[in-house]
């Protein structure tokens, strides 16, 4: 039961101290520092965000655990915000190019399609009750969003050669995208089972 | 910041293919009718980030310990050229992109070649790489941003084939 918690610390933990380590942040300021480290915490947070609404990560209650998934919802969207405002302050010209689409660099496409995925997730979430979106509903628009929040982030990470140690960095990686697959195989087999119809109307 | 029509993949694969270009003419497998075809390097995406204009020749950026070298030639007939100033700036371990200290300018010797001692570049916004332009006017102006096989490389080049401005 503590396992899980001791690994999901573990996960984020190890690559982040690593990177703290860095010797590339010796010449960084720390407007840019924030920056990077703002964007290893949104990719921990996306790890553990299937988690969370998996109830993979008992004790919390699934009710908490969705309460949770919000919260950290939002959190993420702060990370994004303090990643990209920080690299922007840092070299506008090159965050100008990566929003824009017009980066050489290979990684900054995927990483501004997550965020505009993570930013679209969290105004829906927001607006959930307001536009009377069903669970049914809310999963077809939220899963596909996810994956492409899921992927891109992993691809973004991988391909930038930066202050995060290269195994840790892939192994975290490769967490992400387990947890998201796990989180989302069960859903469908849950719903294969026929019991997502009963939880679905005594949740609306 | 400049009007993106290719990718840097694309860039480099067709710098090769003019460098191939050139030394095959140059060795006489190609008519010299052919060789009017070295294609002027275009400017790569995001080659004028943190651009300064005017930087100062000098005979070394900061302490040095990495070499930029390169060449330019005209378009065409891809004779080099002598005595043209490139100017050159990277994220360095002495300074980032856009302060002054990291930049500077270097002038092409009688081959058209240059060579500039500059502090090690590092990996800046996920890729460790440099920044060159030819600006001086006479010729249309370049952008390159050239892109280290490995971040514990000392040097790196960029090439340049100029046009009529």
């Amino acid at each position: 039961m503590a396992l899980i918690w001791v690994a999901l610390a573990a996960a984020v933990g190890v690559p982040i101290a690593a990177a703290a380590m860095s010797p590339l942040l010796a010449w960084r300021g720390p407007v840019y520092i924030l920056a990077g480290f703002a964007g290893m915490i949104a990719l921990g947070l996306v790890l553990v965000q299937p988690l969370l609404i998996g109830g993979y990560l008992t004790p919390l209650s699934a009710y908490r655990g969705r309460r949770a998934h919000h919260w950290i919802g939002g959190a993420l969207v702060v990370a994004v915000v303090i990643h990209v405002a920080g690299l922007w302050i840092t070299s506008p010209p090159d965050m100008i190019d990566a929003l824009l689409f017009s980066s050489p660099t290979p990684f900054s496409p995927f990483g501004v399609i997550a965020m505009w995925a993570i930013f679209t997730v969290a105004l829906l979430a927001a607006l959930r009750r307001r536009l009377g979106l069903r669970l049914r509903t809310w999963r077809m628009v939220h899963i596909p969003l996810a994956i492409v929040i899921v992927a891109g982030s992993v691809v973004h990470c991988l391909l930038i050669e930066g202050t995060m140690e290269t195994v840790s960095k892939a192994a975290l990686c490769a967490l992400v995208l387990a947890a998201a697959i796990k989180v989302m195989a069960d859903l469908w087999m849950r719903r294969k089972r026929g019991t997502l119809r009963g939880e679905s109307i005594a949740r609306q | 910041m400049t009007t993106v029509v290719f990718n840097r993949r694309t860039l480099l694969a067709g710098s090769v293919f003019v460098t191939g270009v050139f030394a095959a003419g140059v060795s006489g497998l190609l008519l010299p009718a052919r060789a009017e075809g070295v294609a002027p390097t275009d400017s790569m995406s995001g080659g004028a980030n943190n651009y300064r204009k005017g930087a100062p020749i000098v005979d070394r950026i900061g302490k040095g310990g990495f070499w930029m070298s390169g060449s330019v030639r005209r378009a065409g007939d891809g004779a080099p050229l002598a005595g043209q100033r490139i100017q050159i700036w990277a994220h360095t371990v002495e300074g980032q992109e856009h302060e002054p200290q990291s930049h500077g300018a270097t002038l092409t010797d009688k081959d058209g070649a240059f060579r500039l001692e500059m502090p090690q570049i590092i990996p800046i916004f996920g890729q460790p790489h440099g920044h060159l332009a030819y600006d001086s006017g006479e010729f249309k102006t370049v952008f390159l941003r050239p892109v280290m096989r490995s971040a514990k490389e000392t040097s790196l080049e960029a090439h340049f084939v100029l046009q009529a401005a």
